[in-house]
């Protein structure tokens, strides 16, 4: 992945609009962060290949850090803290965010077609 | 002497960190070992540092890892076919009746796996009790003997100091070979367990102090 280039990210999602589109989304601090940190919580959460119509998509942010909204007809889809992004086999819109250490901590992705499972 | 172990982890990388020495010292003794792989951590937060994978590549990337580590210890492989973070959501009847399956062909003298509850990831926790159910569906006459492995932080004053504790020192090398055939995960993992960040330590010599030793206990089928 390389580091989001706004307006290349906000061309890559105008395509997928008013398009059946299969989403992915997660968050997570991993399965390990309560057992290194006693002080720490376990949170995540995961959706993928939920099919969805957006009908506006907008990127923003600035110091490389962005956040992502997607609006649907009933509803909204977003992810913040993202900072890289990818085309996946040309036609899958990557976005990911990882810490300092290369870890991800979140992540959007949006295909016309499904992804694996 | 062992006629053949049989390791059941649900992670590509957890035969490495966990058993690897241990793996090692069987095959020296002409023991054969098959490795039971449960999904291909495809959930996994580590992309490498820098990242050189992404969530859609990681299944690829670490199943080459996995197939490299195992060639390096020399055991053959099965991978199971789950999905990463979601072994315990399955029927755990289903997984156990899947792995007694495998178990009733292979035959194993031994099997290595998870000590369920204390083993920290909830997929360790899962396919750990899966495993031991598996061996419990067996006819006492043909069960296997199993080590099971824990290592969450209160494991020890809940479960007292394990049975067997084996000295790997004598495979270290090869153990931490095999941990770095896992190029994506080999790095944050030791450096979360230190607790730094990984570009500012040694990650071999890290390696090497946290792992002379394998633990493991030895499941009573009786209590
Ligand atoms: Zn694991």
């Amino acid at each position: 992945m390389k580091p989001i280039e706004i307006n290349k990210v906000q061309e890559k999602l105008e395509n997928y609009v008013n398009k059946d589109v299969y989403v992915h989304l997660e968050t997570t601090n991993g399965a390990y962060a309560s057992h290194v940190n006693k002080n720490a919580y376990n949170v995540g959460a995961y959706i993928r290949n939920a099919k969805v119509t957006f009908k506006q998509a907008k990127i923003v942010g600035s110091e490389n850090v962005y956040r992502v909204g997607l609006k649907m007809e009933m509803g909204w889809i977003y992810a913040e803290g993202l900072t890289d992004y990818t085309m996946h086999e040309d036609t899958k819109l990557l976005l990911a965010g990882h810490d300092r250490e290369g870890r991800l901590m979140v992540s959007l992705q949006i295909s016309e077609t499904p992804f694996n499972y | 002497m062992e006629k053949h172990v049989v390791v059941i982890y649900p992670h590509p990388d957890d035969e490495s960190f966990g058993a690897a020495g241990t793996i090692a010292q069987f095959r020296t003794q002409g023991v054969s070992v098959t490795y039971l792989c449960g999904t291909l951590g495809e959930m996994g937060r580590n992309m490498g540092n820098p990242p050189f994978a992404n969530r859609e590549t990681l299944p690829e990337i670490r199943k080459q890892e996995l197939i490299e580590a195992c060639k390096v210890l020399d055991m053959e492989l099965s991978m199971l076919g789950y999905r990463d973070k979601t072994l315990e959501y399955e029927d755990r009847q289903e997984v156990a009746m899947h792995l007694k399956s495998i178990l009733d062909e292979m035959e194993p003298s031994l099997v290595i796996t998870h000590y369920p509850g204390y083993a920290v990831h909830p997929d360790h926790n899962a396919l750990g009790a899966a495993a031991i159910e598996a061996v419990k569906l067996m006819e006492p006459g043909k069960r296997p003997t199993v080590w099971a492995q824990a290592f969450s932080n209160n494991f020890k004053e809940a479960l007292g100091q394990p049975d067997i504790n084996n000295d790997i020192s004598d495979q270290i090398d090869k153990k931490i070979e095999a941990i770095f055939c896992h190029d994506s995960q080999a790095g944050g993992v030791i450096s979360q367990r230190n607790k730094t960040e990984n570009n500012k330590i040694d990650l071999k010599a890290e390696a090497q102090k946290q792992m002379g030793q394998e633990q493991f206990y030895t499941w009573d089928f009786n209590s």
